[in-house]
């Protein structure tokens, strides 16, 4: 069960490094259901100051409902949270003025420009008229906005409102920021752009929280990472941790001759053979030693497979793993010829 | 800071952006004013005779242009604020309105922001359509500045009572086509009343309708400063009125505003 596999983060007690840092964001037991639809179910989170977090789950698991509740949008039915120190119950306005959020949408005025969108948002911070301009011409040059600014919002790409929705999200120097999918919707390149501005938030030293769908993501930029499934945390640690919980790693052999299959078959070890398809796996972490050794038995063996693809594991990996599911076949998978 | 001038900072932070959006995107502001031009326009120029004739003032048009324009004004103000209740609705289907609600602003800015910005828009439009109506002939009865200043307030709270109405319609609307049929009222109840006709020219079971719904009493004040008629017991009906759907709005509007988002 999920629970058993790798125990979620309890407050104070566990040898975790992490454990003396002070923490940004704390939550215990939240819930939150709409009608009679449970969304969270009990979280529990420790997110250390100065960190990556990243909150990992399918389309449905209550991760934006998650980042609702503790960016201040809605209230939680049950539970309790701290965000930068204060209560979000009882000081919900100081929880405000140390955050900032990009939600899953985009929250720029489309009516106005891209400039004015950023003067509004000094205005609402109370930056002096002077001080505004400057930080408002700063983050529209950081992101690569300066030619749009005086532009309508409504007319910039998805990944240039994305960009201006996080410019905004900084204006003010917020100390926890949340990000709400930051990269749904984004082409590579954008999304790579928008990796590189998460890592450079991070180095400023403030907290970020994200939520994705995509366990590379997770696993590029989040010093820790839960996988939220069904509104309950299944397992939380590193990427590495997590990866750990999934068997679904493998090498996979493809061959066309019958009689090259036959001999590999015999030849290998632990392997799992599908005769009609011609083809056999063998478990595999899928480092460079492990390939090796494996590509040396075949050529010691005189053996040519036709195609070796490498099988990672991924985030349907992970959740197959720790909802108890079975695995799946190669979907996703590097190919090496 | 405290939070009266942090409330008043934000509000006016939102008022602006409010303005800019209206100063950015006229058209919706300026469709609005036609309908009440065009009622003006064809009352006075293709049923003024006769209107003119029916309430005893000759065949001379001059004397329901005087008649009609306190009531148009007062339509304008509904007008204008069926804008607002579209403008609301659209905004509230906005990402930014979420970023609002995360920031340490003053809660209530983003509402006051509308408000005010409806309110001078309102106040804008009347005085536009004031000066269409000078233009055919209109002129007040010795109207003193005392008065003139009293209309100008009268029509100021009008319109702050009505606009804090439509942005509960807005607030409540799914989109902008439900905020636009829900603020239909606004448009509909000057028609049923003293704008057009006066009160005594109606089937006598609808009288009591059209004498106490909120236009009339406004229209029939507006009419005894500008043109000297007599206002009674309908100066302090307006008032009420006003106040009465001023406070209805603003907690109807404040508490779905407080409400969580979907």
């Amino acid at each position: 069960m999920p629970s058993s596999v790798m125990p979620t983060s309890k407050r104070g007690d566990g040898p975790q490094p992490s454990a003396t840092t002070p923490a940004a964001v704390t939550a215990v037991g939240l819930r939150k259901s709409y009608g009679d639809k449970t969304v969270l179910d009990g979280i529990d989170l420790r997110i250390p100051a100065g960190s990556v977090f990243a909150l990992l789950g399918p389309n449905g698991a209550g991760k934006t409902t998650a980042v609702k509740i503790l960016s201040t949008l809605i209230t939680a039915d049950g539970g309790q949270a701290q965000v930068a120190g204060h209560d979000l119950a009882t000081d919900p306005q100081a929880v405000r003025a140390a955050i900032g959020v990009t939600g899953q949408f985009s929250a720029v005025d489309g009516l106005i420009t891209g400039e004015e969108n950023m003067l509004l948002m000094a205005d609402l911070h109370h930056l002096s008229r002077r001080e505004g301009r400057r930080t408002a011409a700063e983050l529209l040059a950081r992101f690569d906005l300066t030619d749009a600014a005086r532009k309508p919002a409504s007319t910039y790409s998805g990944g240039m409102k994305r960009r201006l929705d996080i410019a905004m999200t900084l204006v003010g120097d917020p100390r926890v920021i949340f990000l709400d999918e930051p990269t749904t919707g984004l082409d590579p390149r954008s999304r790579h752009n928008m990796w590189q501005i998460i890592r450079e938030l991070v180095t400023g030293g403030v907290t970020v929280f994200l939520t994705t769908q995509y366990l590379e993501e997770a696993d590029e930029l989040a010093d820790r990472i839960a996988v939220l499934n069904d509104g309950r945390i299944a397992a939380e640690g590193t990427a590495e941790e997590l990866k750990r919980l999934v068997p679904g790693g493998h090498v996979r052999l493809r061959f066309s001759d019958p009689a090259a299959y036959r001999s590999a078959a015999s030849a290998l070890r632990e392997v799992t053979a599908d005769d009609e398809a011609l083809t056999l796996q063998i478990p595999s972490g899928g480092s460079q030693r492990e390939l090796r050794s494996l590509l040396d038995g075949l050529d010691a063996a005189g053996i040519e497979a036709d195609e070796l693809t490498v099988h990672t594991p991924d985030l349907d990996d992970v959740f197959f793993a720790l909802t108890g599911g079975t695995g799946r076949t190669d979907k996703k998978g590097t190919t090496v010829r | 800071m405290s939070s009266l001038s942090l409330a008043v900072r934000d509000s006016s932070t939102m008022l602006r952006r409010n303005l800019l959006h209206a100063r950015r995107y006229p058209s919706l502001t300026l469709n609005l004013l036609l309908t009440p031009i065009m009622m003006l326009l064809l009352f006075v120029y293709i049923f003024g005779d006769v209107m003119s004739a029916g309430m005893g003032g000759g065949a001379d048009r001059s004397a329901y242009i005087a008649y009609v324009v306190p009531g148009i004004l007062m339509m304008t103000i509904g007008g204008t604020v069926v804008g607002t209740a579209v403008s609301v609705s659209n905004d509230m289907t906005e990402g930014i309105i979420a970023r609002f609600r995360t920031m340490a602003i003053h809660r209530g800015s983003v509402l006051v922001g509308h408000v005010v910005g409806s309110v001078i828009q309102s106040v804008a439009s009347v005085v536009l359509v004031g000066l269409v109506a000078v233009a055919i002939g209109f002129r007040s009865t010795d109207a003193t500045a005392l008065e003139w200043l009293a209309a100008f307030g009268l029509m100021a709270l009008v319109a702050l009572a009505l606009t804090w109405i439509a942005v509960g319609m807005g607030m409540v609307s799914p989109n902008v086509e439900a905020a636009s049929n829900n603020a239909l009222p606004l448009i509909v109840l000057p028609l049923i009343s003293s704008a057009f006709v006066p009160v005594d020219a109606m089937p006598g079971w609808f009288r009591p309708i059209a004498e106490y719904q909120p236009f009339t009493p406004a229209i029939e004040t507006l009419r005894g400063l500008l043109l000297g008629t007599e206002i009674g017991h309908n100066g302090w009906l307006a008032v009420a009125w006003c106040l009465a759907l001023s406070a209805l709005g603003y907690f109807w509007s404040k508490a779905v505003f407080d409400r969580d988002p979907k």
